[in-house]
C-alpha cells in the first residue's frame, strides 16, 4: 500500500495536469497525423517551387552562388560586405543564432545571382571579434572566373587574432 | 494513467525541450549539405528539410551517385532529415524514413542508430511495447555516442511496460552518468517504488533532493523530490521530517508555492498555528491568479481563526471575497474573450514570442485572455502539440500565401520571355540552318582528309599529295598518250615528263607528307574553335528557349497543388483553433468553480468568523 502511494506522490510532485478538457485523444491524434501529411505536402511544393526558382532566376551558364563557412569556433563573425567588379553585391549583419550555425559548422549561402563568362573581380570585407574579444577587421580579394557551368565559392573564414579568408572554388 | 502521464513528463524533459544538436563537426565535402546544417542549426527545421529533400532527391536520382559528393554524408544526411523531421513534429515520416533504414542492407551500427531513433519516436508517441520490440533490434556494441541515451530509453520503456526489476537495473548501470544526472536518479526512484522497494526508494529519492547543481532543471528536479518527500513523511504523520525536506525546496522555484502551502498544513496538523502562518503569509502575498495562492487566501485566516483571532480572520475572509470576485470576473472576461477568438489571435502575435515566457506575456497584450490560468494547461502534453501544431500551420499559412504571387510572377517573366525570344529565335533558326549545313559539309571534308592521311601514313599513296598543277598535267598527259598516230618522239617526251612529276611526287613524298600533316593540324584547331562556337551557340539557344518553354504545366499543376494545401491549411487551423480554444475555455472554467467554491466557503468562513468575534466579545463584556 505504501508502495503505491509513494508512487503516487511522486507522480503527483511532478504536477503536471495532463488532461485536456474532454476532447478525445483519437480526435487530436487524427488531426496531428493530418498536419504531418500537410507539412509534408508543402515541403514537397516548396521544394519544387525552389527548383522552379532556381531554373528561371539563376540558369546555370550565368549562376553564380557565394557562400560563407567559418572555420574558427570562438570567432564571432559580426559583418560581412561582398563587392564584384567594383559592385557591392551582399551585405550582412550577424546575430547570434547566424554566427552559432556558423561556428557549429554550417555553411551560409550569402548570395546567388547571374554573371557572365570570363574573370570577375570579388572582394570580401568581414568584421567582427576574436576568441579574445577584440575587434578584428579584414578585406580580401579573388579573381573569380566564370565558365560555362554555375559556378560555387565558398569563402572560409579561420580568425583568431587577426582574419584570415581564402577562397574554395566547388 | 497518471504514472504513465508522469513517466511520459520525465522523458519530455530530457529529449523534447532539446534544439536540434547535429552531427559532430566533420570535414565539409558538400557545400549544399553545409548550408542545410547552417539552416537546421538554427532551428529553421522547414527549410533546412527542404533543403535535404532537394540535395538527397538530386543525389538519387543521378545515375553515378557515387561521384556527388553527397555521398559523404549520405547516411547522416538521412538521419539529420529524419531528426529534423522529428523537430518538426513530424513523426510519421521519420518513423516510416527509419523503418526503411532498419530493414535496409545497411550496417549493424547504422541499423542501431535508426532503431534507437525509431524507438524514442513511438516512445514518446505513447507505444511503449512497440517501442520495445524496435529496441530489440539494437545489437552489440552500441555506438558510444548513443549508449547512455540507449539504456536511459530502455529503462524508460520497462518502466512504462511494467518490467520495474528491470527498469532500476538499468538505471542503476547509468545514474553516475553526467548526461542522465538527476533523471536517471528520478526515474529510479520511481522504479524502486513500483516495484515494492519502499526503503529504497526513499533513499533513491534522498539522493535527488540533495544534488548539487547550478542548472535550472537540475534544481526543478531537486525541488520536486523534496516536494515529493515531505507530503510523504506528512501523510505518514513524521512532520519534523516532512519540514525538514519542505524547507529544501527553494523559495524562488517553480515548487515554492507547493512547498510553502504544505508546509503550512504541516503545521496545522501539528496544531502550531503560528507556525502555519509563517509560510501562508509568505505565500498570501503572491500572485493570485496561483492556485496555491488562491487556497492560501483562505487558510490564513483559517488560521487566525485557530488562534481566536477572529476579527483579523473576518478580516481577512473578507479580502480573500473581494480578490475571489475579481479573479471570477477576469476569468469570466477570459473565457469571453477566447470565444470571440482573441486568444487565437494573440498566440501568433509576434511580440508574444520575445522570449520563453511567451506565454504569460500573452496576458499583458490588449485583448488577450489572463493567460496565468493557463499555465497548468501549459504543462499538459496535447496542449503543447496542439499550440505548437497551430503555430507550424500558421507558419505554413504565411508561406503558402507567398508562393501564389511567386507564381503570378514567374508566369509574367515567361510570357515575356516568351515574347522577346520566339521571333528573334525564329530568324535566327533560319540562318542558323544554312551555316550549320556549311559547317557540316566542312567537318565532312576534314573527317576524310584526316582518314587519307591516316591512310597514308601505312601505305605510300604519293598521288594523294599531287598539287593541281601535277594533276592536270598527269591528266594531260595521259591524254595525249592515248591519241593515235603518236610518233615514236612525242610518245618518248610524255613519258619523260611523266616521269618527272612521279619522280617530283616520289622524291618530295615525305616533306610533302608532314607538310600536310602540319596544315591538317592546323585545321584542327580551327574546327576545334568553329565546334566550340557551334556549341556555344547551341547552347545560348537552348537556354533561351529554355527559359521560357515547359514551365506551363508544372507551375499549373504547382499552383493547384499550392492552392489545395491552403484550403487543407485553413481548415486544419480553424480545427486546431476550436481545440485549443476548448482546452483553454475548459481549464479557465475548472478554475472558476474551483473559485467560486472557494468564494461559498469564505463567506460561511466570514459569517463565522462574526459570530465567533461578537460571541467572545460579549464573553469579555460579561466578565466583571
Amino acid at each position: 500500500m505504501f508502495c503505491y502511494s509513494l508512487t503516487a506522490v511522486i507522480c503527483l510532485a511532478l504536477g503536471a495536469n495532463g488532461w485536456a478538457a474532454n476532447i478525445p485523444k483519437e480526435e487530436l491524434k487524427s488531426l496531428d497525423e493530418q498536419v504531418q501529411e500537410i507539412k509534408k505536402d508543402i515541403i514537397n511544393q516548396t521544394a519544387q517551387l525552389k527548383r522552379l526558382e532556381e531554373k528561371l532566376l539563376f540558369p546555370s551558364n550565368t549562376q553564380v552562388a557565394l557562400f560563407v563557412s567559418v572555420n574558427n569556433k570562438k570567432f564571432a563573425l559580426q559583418d560581412i560586405e561582398l563587392t564584384m567588379d567594383k559592385k557591392i553585391i551582399a551585405k550582412y549583419l550577424y546575430n547570434f543564432r547566424d554566427q552559432s550555425a556558423l561556428q557549429k559548422g554550417g555553411v551560409q549561402r550569402l548570395f546567388t545571382g547571374n554573371i557572365n563568362t570570363g574573370a570577375h573581380h570579388l572582394v570580401v570585407h568581414i568584421s567582427g571579434r576574436s576568441p579574445e574579444g577584440n575587434p578584428v577587421r579584414h578585406s580580401a580579394k579573388y579573381a573569380l572566373t566564370k565558365s560555362v557551368g554555375p559556378k560555387f565559392v565558398e569563402i572560409k573564414i579561420a580568425a583568431s587574432e587577426a582574419a584570415d579568408v581564402s577562397f574554395q572554388d566547388w | 494513467v497518471q504514472r504513465y502521464r508522469s513517466l511520459a513528463l520525465c522523458a519530455l524533459w530530457l529529449f523534447c525541450g532539446q534544439v536540434w544538436a547535429g552531427p559532430e563537426a566533420k570535414p565539409l565535402h558538400d557545400l549544399f549539405y553545409g548550408e542545410a546544417l547552417y539552416l537546421a542549426y538554427q532551428n529553421r527545421h522547414f527549410d533546412a528539410i527542404t533543403r535535404l529533400d532537394i540535395e538527397l532527391g538530386q543525389f538519387y536520382a543521378q545515375d553515378q551517385a557515387d561521384l556527388d559528393p553527397l555521398v559523404f554524408h549520405q547516411n547522416e544526411a538521412e538521419f539529420n532529415v529524419g531528426d529534423l523531421e522529428i523537430s518538426y513534429r513530424m513523426h510519421q515520416r521519420a518513423g516510416r524514413a527509419l523503418k526503411a533504414i532498419i530493414e535496409g542492407k545497411v550496417p549493424q551500427s547504422v541499423r542501431n542508430l535508426a532503431a534507437f531513433r525509431l524507438a524514442r519516436i513511438l516512445f514518446r508517441k505513447g507505444q511503449a511495447v512497440n517501442a520495445l520490440h524496435v529496441m530489440d533490434l539494437i545489437k552489440d556494441p552500441v555506438a558510444e555516442a548513443i549508449r547512455i541515451e540507449n539504456t536511459f530509453l530502455k529503462a524508460q520503456i520497462y518502466l512504462a511496460t511494467g518490467r520495474f526489476k528491470d527498469s532500476s537495473r538499468l538505471l542503476q548501470t547509468i545514474q553516475h552518468e553526467e548526461k542522465v544526472r538527476g533523471y536517471a536518479d528520478y526515474n529510479l526512484a520511481i522504479a524502486l517504488a513500483q516495484d515494492g522497494q519502499r526503503e529504497q526508494a526513499v533513499k533513491q529519492l534522498t539522493k535527488v533532493g540533495g544534488l548539487r547543481s547550478g542548472k535550472p532543471y537540475m534544481l526543478a528536479l531537486r525541488d520536486k523530490a523534496n516536494l515529493a518527500l515531505g507530503h510523504q513523511y506528512e501523510r505518514k504523520g513524521m512532520a519534523g521530517k516532512a519540514k525538514a525536506f519542505l524547507d529544501r525546496v527553494r523559495l524562488d522555484g517553480p515548487f515554492s508555492n507547493t512547498a510553502l502551502l504544505k508546509a503550512g498544513w504541516m503545521y496545522m496538523a501539528l496544531q502550531q498555528y503560528d507556525r502555519a502562518l509563517v509560510p501562508w503569509t509568505l505565500l498570501h502575498k503572491r500572485q493570485t491568479s496561483n492556485a496555491n495562492v488562491q487556497e492560501a487566501l483562505l487558510a490564513v485566516p483559517y488560521a487566525y481563526g485557530k488562534l481566536k483571532l477572529y476579527g483579523k480572520a473576518a478580516a481577512l475572509y473578507g479580502h480573500a471575497m473581494n480578490v475571489f470576485g475579481n479573479e471570477v470576473q477576469r476569468l469570466d472576461d477570459s473565457i469571453d474573450s477566447i470565444r470571440q477568438g482573441k486568444f487565437l489571435k494573440a498566440i501568433l502575435r509576434e511580440e508574444a514570442k520575445v522570449d520563453k515566457f511567451w506565454m504569460l506575456n500573452l496576458s499583458k497584450l490588449p485583448d488577450a485572455p489572463q493567460t496565468r490560468y493557463l499555465l497548468d494547461l501549459m504543462a499538459s502534453h496535447d496542449f503543447q502539440e496542439s499550440l505548437k501544431n497551430y503555430h507550424d500551420l500558421a507558419e505554413l499559412q504565411r508561406r503558402l500565401k507567398t508562393y501564389l504571387p511567386d507564381l503570378a510572377v514567374y508566369e509574367e517573366m515567361i510570357e515575356i520571355r516568351k515574347h522577346y525570344y520566339t521571333p528573334v529565335l525564329a530568324k535566327i533558326a533560319i540562318q542558323f540552318r544554312n551555316l550549320d549545313t556549311r559547317i557540316k559539309l566542312r567537318v565532312g571534308q576534314r573527317d576524310r582528309l584526316k582518314k587519307r592521311i591516316a591512310s597514308m601514313l601505312i601505305n605510300r599513296r604519293p598521288a594523294f599529295l599531287a598539287t593541281a598543277f601535277e594533276h592536270n598535267a598527269l591528266e594531260s598527259l595521259a591524254q595525249l598518250a592515248r591519241r593515235r598516230n603518236l610518233d615514236a618522239r612525242t610518245a618518248h617526251r610524255i613519258a619523260r615528263l611523266k616521269g618527272i612529276v612521279h619522280w617530283r611526287l616520289e622524291s618530295e613524298y615525305d616533306e610533302r607528307l608532314t607538310r600536310a600533316y602540319i596544315n591538317f593540324h592546323e585545321l584542327e584547331v580551327v574546327i576545334a574553335a568553329l565546334k566550340k562556337q557551334y556549341n556555344a551557340f547551341v547552347r545560348t539557344r537552348q537556354m533561351a528557349t529554355q527559359s521560357y518553354e515547359g514551365y506551363t504545366i508544372p507551375i499549373r499543376q504547382l499552383r493547384t497543388r499550392i492552392q489545395q494545401s491552403q484550403r487543407i491549411v485553413d481548415q486544419l487551423m480553424a480545427r486546431q483553433g476550436k481545440l485549443l480554444q476548448i482546452m483553454a475555455i475548459a481549464e479557465l472554467e475548472r478554475r472558476r468553480k474551483k473559485l467560486e467554491k472557494y468564494q461559498i466557503k469564505a463567506r460561511f468562513a466570514l459569517a463565522e468568523s462574526y459570530d465567533r468575534a461578537n460571541k467572545a466579545k460579549a464573553l469579555r463584556l460579561q466578565k466583571p
